[in-house]
C-alpha cells in the first residue's frame, strides 16, 4: 500500500575495515562512560551520580525499556515496524496484574508474554497477511490496547480495588543480593577515592535487589543476539527483513518468520510491562503507568543502530538518567551536562587528531552552549529530564542517520506472488 | 476506483463488525449488548450530549485534517497530539498576557495557535529533508517533549498559576473569547465549527483546485513520478508539514477560546491520535472525514450513558480501535478484490481483441 522509508536507497553501506570486535567496543564503552561519571562526579561534587542507589534504581528503570527495545528489534530485524510496542506493553501491565494477584509473580510474567504476545498477533495478521500499512495498524494497535484494559480493569479490578484505574496489590519477586561481596563494595564506596569508589557504587548497585526479572531481561540481551546472528532461524528471519522477495526465492518462508517475529515482539514488550507492574515500587497495575516507555524501548534500538548490544546501551543510559532524576533530582542531572561536554571535549580532541577540522568545530560549538547552560542553571526542571531519551534520540538522528544502518526491507509491505 | 460502492463498502463492513465484536465482548461480560446499544442511542436526545457531540465532531474534524495533508503524500505526521498541546500552551500563554480590542485578540490567539503548530512541525520537517530522518520517529519523539514543555511552561514559577486544585496558565480576558450559539439548556456550540467548516472547504479547493494540492496528491501517488515530473519532493515535505502543524495547531482553540479560556492539566489529550483514526476512515477525504469525525464524537458523548446501564464505557474505545483496525483491513481487502477483478476484465478484453483480430 505505501512505503515510508522510500528515501533510503537500497545499496548497502561500503564494508568498513573493523579495528575491534562488536564486544570489546561495548567493554571499552562501559570503561569509558564509567570513568566519565567518576570525573564528572569528582568534578562537580555529586557523588550520586555514581552511587549504588542511583544504579539499582536506573536497572529497575530500564528492564522495561529494555524489553520494549528488544521487541522493537525482532519485530524490525523482520521488516515489520512495531510502533504498537506502546499498545503491546499497555497490554502486558494488564496481563502481569490479573495473574499476578491471584497465583504470583511467575505467574504474571507468562500472563503478561501471553497479553503482549496476543498484541503482536493482531500486528501480524494485519501487516503481514493484509497487508496494512506498518505505522497504520501500530497507531489503532496503541488506541485498542489502551481501549481494551481500561474496560478490563474496570470489569475486573474495580470490585476488588474500588478504583477502576488500579489493581489490587500484586506479590512481587524475592529479590537476590551478594551479601559479602555487596557489604566489601559498601566500605570501598564510602571511601569516596577517585574512580574505585564509583566502580564499587555502580557494582554494588547492580549485585544487590537483583530480581529474577532482572537477571531473565539481562540474559535476553545475548539470547537475542544468539538468536538472530548466530542460528539458522535467525539468519532466515533476518533476511526477511533485508530483502524478502530473495529470501522467498531462496524457499524461506517470508509469512512465518514475520508471523514469529512480531510475536515475540509483542511478547517481549508485554514483558515488559510486566516489569512496570513488578517494579518494587509500584506493585500494581495503574492506568497509563507505561508513560509511552514503548516508544522509549524504540528510541533506545535506534540508538543502538538496531543492534542488541547498542540496545542495550540506549536503555541503559536512559533508564540512568530517569534513575538519577527520581533518585537525586534536577541538580544532579545537570551535573550531567557537564559530563557531556568533557565527553565533547575528548570528540574534539579526536576529531582534531583526525583532521576533520568541521566535525570538530561543531563539536566545539555544542560544548561551550552545553557549557554557558550549565553555569546558568540551578537545576535541570524535572518536566524535561524524564523526556531525555526523546532529546537524545533526535540529536543522535539528527547527527548520524546516515550511518545508522536499519534492515532495508523496515516497513514495506510484502506480498507474496 | 469510482464506484461508490467500493468506498461505502469497507467503513460500513468495518463498524458492522466492531459493533458485532463488541457485541460479543458485552454479552461474555454479562451485559445485553441491544441494551446498551440503545442507551447510547437515546442518549443523543438527552441534556446536551447533541451539541456535545457537535462540538467535539469539529475538533477532531480538524485534527483529521491536519493528519490528512500528510497522509495524501505519505508523510505520517504522527505529531499531530505534539503540536496541538504545544500551540495550546503557546497560545493560551499569549492570550492571557496580552490586552486588546475584541475580535483582534481571538485574531491573534489563533494565529499564535497555528504558528506554533507549524513550528513544532518544524523540527520534525527540517531534520527530514536535511538529514533524511524519518518522520515517524522523529514526531514520536517530539510528542514526548511537547508533554514536557507543556507541564513546564505551566508550572507556577514559569507561566502558570494555581486555581483551587489544578495548575494553569493565566486566564484569557473575554475580548480574546470567541462567543458561541447558545441553546440553554441545550448547551453552547462553539463558534470555532465555522472555522472548522470553513478548513474543510478550504482543504478541498486546495486538494482539488490548485497546483499545491495536484502536486501533493502526485507525490503521494508516486513520489519518482512526481520528481520527474518536475515537483520538488523537499519543498513538498517542508510545505505539507508545515501546514498540517499550523492546523493541528487549532485543534486545542474550540475548547480554550469558547469555553475554558485557560491551559490547564485538564486539557483534553489523545486527540491527535484519534485524528489519525478518523482520517484513515474517511480515506483523507473533507466528506469522509466529517463522517468519521461525527461517528468518534457520537461515540464518545454518547459512550457516557453506558455507565447507567451497568457497562464500563471504555467499551467505546475499544470499539473506536476495532473499527479503525477493520477499516484499513477491508480498505485492503476490496483493494486487492478490485485488481483481481480489473486484471480479469483487462485479460478478457484482450483476449477478445486477440479473438477478433
Amino acid at each position: 500500500m505505501i512505503t515510508t522509508m522510500e528515501e533510503k536507497p537500497h545499496v548497502p553501506a561500503a564494508p568498513r575495515r573493523k579495528k575491534f570486535p562488536g564486544w570489546a567496543v561495548g567493554m571499552i564503552s562501559v570503561a569509558g562512560a564509567v570513568a566519565l561519571l567518576s570525573v564528572t562526579s569528582y568534578m562537580t561534587n555529586f557523588p550520586q551520580l555514581t552511587s549504588s542507589g542511583t544504579t539499582q534504581t536506573a536497572v529497575r528503570l530500564m528492564l522495561p525499556i529494555l524489553l520494549a527495545g528488544l521487541g522493537g528489534l525482532w519485530a524490525e530485524r523482520a521488516g515489520v515496524v512495531n510502533i504498537g510496542l506502546e499498545g503491546m506493553m499497555i497490554m502486558g501491565t494488564w496481563g502481569a496484574a490479573w495473574a499476578g494477584y491471584q497465583w504470583g509473580p511467575w505467574a504474571a510474567l507468562v500472563s503478561a508474554v501471553v497479553f503482549g504476545a496476543l498484541g503482536g498477533l493482531l500486528h501480524a495478521i494485519a501487516t503481514v497477511t493484509f497487508g496494512v500499512n506498518h505505522i497504520v495498524s501500530g497507531v489503532a494497535i496503541n488506541l485498542l490496547g489502551a481501549g481494551l484494559t481500561k474496560y478490563l480493569s474496570t470489569l475486573v479490578f474495580f470490585p476488588l480495588s474500588h478504583n477502576p484505574r488500579q489493581s489490587p496489590p500484586v506479590q512481587p519477586f524475592d529479590t537476590y543480593s551478594a551479601a559479602g561481596f555487596a557489604d566489601w563494595l559498601g566500605e570501598l564506596e564510602s571511601g569516596q577515592r577517585l574512580f574505585i569508589s564509583d566502580v564499587a557504587g555502580i557494582l554494588r548497585g547492580l549485585v544487590t535487589g537483583v530480581s529474577p526479572l532482572t537477571m531473565l531481561t539481562i540474559l535476553l540481551v545475548p539470547l537475542s543476539y544468539y538468536l538472530l546472528w548466530r542460528t539458522r532461524f535467525g539468519l532466515r528471519l533476518r533476511s526477511v527483513g533485508e530483502n524478502p522477495h530473495a529470501a522467498d526465492s531462496l524457499g524461506v518462508k517470508v509469512y512465518f518468520h514475520k508471523y514469529v517475529a512480531v510475536i515475540v515482539s509483542g511478547g517481549l514488550a508485554g514483558l515488559g510491562g510486566a516489569a512496570l507492574v513488578l517494579n518494587p515500587g509500584q506493585l500494581s497495575y495503574l492506568e497509563g503507568q507505561t508513560g509511552g516507555r514503548g516508544f522509549i524501548g524504540l528510541a533506545a534500538m535506534i540508538f543502538g543502530n538496531w543492534r542488541p548490544g547498542g540496545l542495550l546501551g540506549g536503555a541503559a543510559l536512559f533508564g540512568y538518567a530517569d534513575g538519577l532524576q527520581l533518585r537525586s533530582g534536577g541538580d544532579t542531572v545537570l551535573a550531567l551536562v557537564y559530563g557531556v561536554v568533557i565527553l565533547l571535549g575528548v570528540i574534539v580532541v579526536y576529531q582534531l587528531i583526525k583532521r576533520k577540522w568541521f566535525s570538530a568545530a561543531a563539536a566545539i560549538v555544542v560544548a561551550v552552549l552545553l557549557y554557558l547552560l550549565y553555569i546558568s542553571l540551578d537545576e535541570i526542571p524535572g518536566e524535561f529530564v524524564s523526556y531525555a531519551p526523546h532529546m537524545v534520540t533526535l540529536a543522535v538522528l539528527a547527527v548520524a542517520s546516515q550511518r545508522l544502518r536499519m534492515p532495508a526491507a523496515d516497513g514495506v509491505v510484502y506480498r507474496r506472488g | 476506483m469510482g464506484n461508490l460502492r467500493g468506498k461505502l463498502l469497507p467503513p460500513a463492513l468495518a463498524i458492522v463488525f466492531s459493533m458485532l465484536l463488541c457485541g460479543v465482548a458485552l454479552v461474555i461480560s454479562g451485559a445485553n449488548p441491544f441494551s446498551a446499544f440503545g442507551a447510547m442511542v437515546t442518549q443523543v436526545g438527552k441534556g446536551s450530549t447533541l451539541v456535545d457531540i457537535i462540538n467535539s465532531t469539529g475538533i477532531y474534524y480538524i485534527a483529521a485534517l491536519a493528519v490528512a495533508i500528510g497522509f495524501q503524500m505519505n508523510l505520517f505526521n504522527i505529531g499531530v497530539e505534539g503540536q496541538y498541546r504545544v500551540a495550546a500552551v503557546v497560545a493560551a500563554v499569549v492570550g492571557g498576557s496580552i490586552a486588546l480590542p475584541p475580535g483582534i485578540h481571538t485574531l491573534v490567539i489563533i494565529v499564535v495557535g497555528a504558528l506554533a503548530g507549524a513550528a513544532w512541525a518544524a523540527i520534525p520537517a527540517i531534520l527530514k529533508v536535511t538529514r533524511g530522518v524519518n518522520e515517524v520517529i522523529s514526531t514520536i519523539m517530539m510528542n514526548g517533549l511537547a508533554i514536557g514543555l507543556s507541564a513546564y511552561l505551566i508550572r507556577r514559577d514559569v507561566f502558570g498559576e494555581l486555581r483551587g486544585n489544578n495548575i494553569r496558565t493565566p486566564e484569557i480576558p473575554e475580548s480574546g473569547w470567541m462567543p458561541g450559539i447558545s441553546f440553554g439548556g441545550g448547551g453552547t456550540m462553539f463558534g470555532f465549527l465555522f472555522v472548522a467548516i470553513a478548513l474543510g472547504v478550504g482543504y478541498w479547493i486546495m486538494m482539488n483546485r490548485t497546483r499545491f494540492g495536484f502536486e501533493l496528491r502526485a507525490s503521494g501517488e508516486s513520489a519518482t513520478a512526481a520528481s520527474a515530473g518536475g515537483v520538488n519532493a523537499k519543498k513538498m515535505i517542508l510545505v505539507s508539514m508545515l501546514l498540517s502543524g499550523a492546523i493541528a495547531g487549532l485543534i486545542g482553540l474550540p475548547e480554550m477560546l469558547g469555553r475554558d479560556h485557560t491551559f490547564s492539566l485538564n486539557f483534553t489529550a489523545g486527540i491527535g491520535f484519534s485524528g489519525i483514526a478518523i482520517a484513515l476512515l474517511g480515506r483523507n477525504h473533507p466528506g469522509g472525514i466529517a463522517f468519521g469525525a461525527l461517528l468518534w464524537a457520537f461515540l464518545d458523548k454518547s459512550g457516557l450513558a453506558l455507565d447507567n446501564v451497568g457497562v464500563p464505557r471504555e467499551i467505546v474505545t475499544i470499539m473506536q480501535g476495532s473499527i479503525v483496525l477493520s477499516v484499513v483491513v477491508a480498505y485492503e481487502v476490496v483493494r486487492r478484490v478490485e485488481l483481481a477483478a480489473e486484471q480479469r476484465r483487462v485479460g478478457r478484453e484482450l483476449g477478445t481483441v486477440g479473438g477478433a483480430a
